[in-house]
């Protein structure tokens, strides 16, 4: 009864069965691994701090959805710099893929911070964070946005030019379409990252969710009950995300 | 109509698909051109479909000289429908999105308008049930024939098919081919490139001979295929023939 096949359909039975048990074996894990813990819980001064966790999980959301939006405008101009005829621009496109791909995020926050927006003079801080995540995320949209464009056959650009659409149709009613239904699954994943990746600005000193959960902590001296709302206060965006990114993808699947 | 080719070559890279070739057809209604595999014909085909620029000569369709410019070959390409061997639709679209798109995006015709057009035609050619299909969920032949409608949906000047059947099975080319048919019954001026030479002598007046990049033969039908007088032609029609 507990037994499927990868990709068949699962009954509803056994699937309320399944997880019931998986949820049972992590409880017992959990439960066990606490109790040897002989831990003094001390919810009561967590409680006291409710308002600033919330707090810090809206600004988490609004710093993680800006940087998607922003991250998205990147990620695309850099796709078509790095398919542009023009050299320069695609070796450049070419250099920021493969730089920000190639160090840590956490380096790149810091450099970005008190290098570049200290010599330009921007002091804004949420404004540095945004823009370090979004040049963090865009380099690896870029690529799935690239590879999204390359994938559309050439035989459909050859059917584009002789029903008369120009270039700019061609992209707009042709290759776009597809990169879109194509960029779904990588794309949820991506925002999941980006609200996961955010919680490193709180080292420049971004008052995010975090942040708010270490000072809590600096407060009340009570480390597990500061971090495990962090934990859930996470899964409980990422959990969604995840779920509908499968269901955008059965709606927009189509074979080719 | 009327074809005629001046000194036209093409090369890509060391290979010279097209040999200064001349030729003048002076009154068809549906040119058919044959030939063996790399003569040329696809690539004399699409300078005609406006996809592609000869190296030099030039080209007059009805008198008219076509001027290989980007911006009037957008312009010609947008007057006649052509249809190439195979994944002529888009994916993304259903039956009735892809024919409606050129009627919407380059002919500026309304939505209501469009959707009338493609359900007059669907409704004629017998296609009114796969309108809402995705290609993927269509036969190879309904691919075919949908992207013939989306063709003539545009009301082209002319037709231009490139082995329109050769990636379909024996029932499904006889579904198309008996489109084509139909199509050039209605009075409908076409140039068609075909390895099928029972339909190429039924359904063209005029002929071209292909091969090693030059005209080898050209004239009327019953003449290229009744009377060949190029030994390679003759050699070709054997070969083809045979089985
Ligand atoms: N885009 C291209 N790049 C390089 N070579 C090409 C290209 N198009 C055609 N050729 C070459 O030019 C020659 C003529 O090709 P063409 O496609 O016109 O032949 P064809 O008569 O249509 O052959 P087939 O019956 O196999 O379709 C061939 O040798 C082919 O390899
Ligand atoms: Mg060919």
């Amino acid at each position: 009864m507990l037994m499927q096949a990868s990709g068949q359909p699962v009954a509803r039975v056994a699937w309320i069965a399944s997880w019931c048990l998986v949820a049972l074996l992590a409880a017992a894990v959990f439960s066990f691994a606490f109790s040897q813990l002989q831990y003094g819980w001390n919810w009561q001064a967590i409680w006291h701090y409710r308002e600033k966790f919330l707090q810090g999980w809206l600004i988490t959301v609004a710093l993680s959805a800006s940087a998607l939006l922003a991250s998205l405008l990147i990620g695309l101009l850099a796709a078509l710099a790095r398919r542009s005829a023009f050299l320069p621009l695609r070796y450049a496109a070419m250099l920021y893929v493969e730089t920000v791909r190639g160090t840590p995020l956490l380096v790149q926050i810091l450099i970005l911070f008190y290098v570049v927006a200290n010599a330009f003079g921007i002091e804004n801080r949420y404004f540095v964070g945004v823009l370090a995540l979004s040049l963090f995320a865009g380099a690896y949209l870029s690529e799935m946005i690239r590879s999204g464009i390359e994938s559309v056959r050439d035989s459909q650009l050859e059917s584009a030019r002789a029903i008369g659409l120009t270039r700019a149709q061609t992209y707009r009613h042709v290759v776009f379409p597809q990169v879109v239904r194509q960029l779904v699954p990588p794309l949820t994943g991506q925002f999941a990252s980006i609200i996961k990746d955010s919680s490193l600005l709180s080292i420049i000193a971004v008052s995010e969710f975090t942040l708010n959960a270490q000072e809590v902590n600096a407060f009340t001296y009570s480390t597990l009950e500061s971090y495990l709302p962090l934990a859930v206060g996470y899964l409980l965006l990422t959990l969604p995300i995840s779920l509908l990114s499968r269901v955008l993808e059965r709606r927009f699947y189509f074979a080719t | 109509m009327r074809l005629d080719c001046c000194a036209i070559s093409k090369q890509f890279g060391p290979h010279q698909a097209l040999r200064n070739v001349s030729v003048s057809v002076a009154a068809f209604q549906s040119l058919a051109i044959i030939g063996p595999s790399g003569g040329g014909k696809t690539t004399l085909l699409r300078i005609i479909a406006g996809l592609e620029i000869p190296d030099a000569g030039y080209l007059r369709i009805d008198e008219q000289p076509l001027d290989f410019s980007e911006a009037s070959l957008l312009l010609h390409r947008r007057r006649i429908g052509t249809v190439f061997q195979a994944y002529n639709l888009f994916p993304h679209l259903t039956a009735r999105e892809n024919v409606m798109l050129p009627l919407v995006v380059v002919h500026g015709l309304s939505r209501v308008e469009a959707n009338a057009t493609v359900d007059a035609l669907f409704e004629r050619f017998q296609l009114s049930r796969h309108a809402d299909r995705r290609p993927a969920e269509l036969s190879g032949g309904q691919q075919q024939r949908v992207a013939i409608v989306r063709a003539i949906a545009i009301k082209p000047r002319f037709l231009i098919f490139d082995e329109p059947t050769s990636a379909l099975d024996p029932e499904m080319t006889a579904e198309v081919l008996d489109f084509i048919a139909e199509l050039r019954d209605e009075g409908r001026d076409l140039i068609i490139v075909t390895h099928n030479m029972g339909f190429a002598r039924q359904v063209s007046d005029q002929c071209l001979f292909i091969a090693e990049g030059q005209v080898l033969e050209a004239g009327r039908s019953i003449d290229v295929f009744g009377r060949p007088r190029n030994p390679l032609l003759t050699n070709f029609l054997a070969k083809v023939l045979r089985y």
